[in-house]
């Protein structure tokens, strides 16, 4: 296959009243091997996905958070949020996980994945991709 | 056109499986070409050849077979979601030391690289789900 789309991964959903997010992240890490020029988005409740701190031990169910950290070793590490999403939840950047990467190309310089962007912007990424999955 | 369609919910409780079905009939009525139907989440529920819906009814998973058969369509369900789901072929039932296996005919079962392979070989992936 050596054709290189833009695969755009959307997540929309909090992470654990479905299973959706979590089985989003299954696509990532799966897609991740294809060498693709993957992004991924996080809006409305799917910005709760990558928050910092949570615990699920009470709800018996697997926390799922710890794996977005290796997302970076996977080469994915184009993270978009919307600003308009966690203003609506009285969420700021630092309520997130401090997702990163190293440049191999800069002298494997530590670099931050995550990149807060408006719903304007939002929708420019949404329409330069080719493949738009949306969970 | 080339396309694919990912379906993320299963049958009768939502809509998805239904509007997949009849966009993909009338597209291939149409000449278009199916690449593949990937079936995930819940969609796999799809898949099951012990679903006995009644008969005054539409059988969701009858149709798909068939459909599958007149077009020699590719119907995957997702390996992980089959599992956790309870979706098996002889194979996988065996694996799981399971005494039985539900797989519908016209369906396999597969991994998730091929709905990215869907994405990549396709001129448009089709969604159906919320």
């Amino acid at each position: 296959m050596p054709e290189t789309k833009k695969f755009l991964y959307v997540n929309r959903k909090a992470p654990y009243g479905t299973i959706y997010a979590q089985e989003a992240l299954e696509v990532v890490l799966i897609g991740a091997a294809f060498e693709q020029d993957v992004s991924l988005a996080f809006l409305d409740d799917g910005v709760y996905q990558i928050t910092k701190g949570q615990n699920t031990k009470e709800v018996s169910m697997k926390n799922f958070s710890l794996t977005y950290k290796a997302l970076g070793d996977y080469d994915v590490n184009k993270i978009y949020v919307e600003q308009e999403s966690l203003d609506a939840r009285g969420l700021t950047l630092d309520d997130l996980l401090p997702l990163a990467w190293e440049d191999e190309d800069d002298d494997w310089a530590k670099k931050d994945s995550i990149k807060v962007v408006s719903a304007a912007e939002m929708a420019k990424i949404m329409e330069q991709s080719d493949i738009v999955f949306s969970f | 056109m080339k396309f694919s369609v990912m379906i993320s919910e299963g049958p009768y409780t939502h809509q998805a499986s239904d509007t997949a079905y009849h966009f993909t009939k009338a597209a291939l009525e149409d000449g278009h070409e199916c690449f593949r139907i990937f079936f995930y989440h819940d969609g796999v529920n799809n898949g099951t050849r012990l679903a006995s819906p009644p008969q005054d009814d539409r059988n969701i998973v009858n149709r798909w077979s068939e459909l599958a058969k007149e077009y020699k369509l590719d119907l995957v369900l997702c390996i992980a979601a089959a599992q956790r789901r309870g979706i098996a072929d002889a194979d996988e039932a065996k694996r799981n030391g399971k005494n039985a296996d539900n797989i519908a005919p016209g369906f396999r079962i597969s991994g998730l690289g091929q709905l990215i392979e869907a994405g990549i070989q396709s001129d448009r992936l089709v969604t159906f789900g919320d």
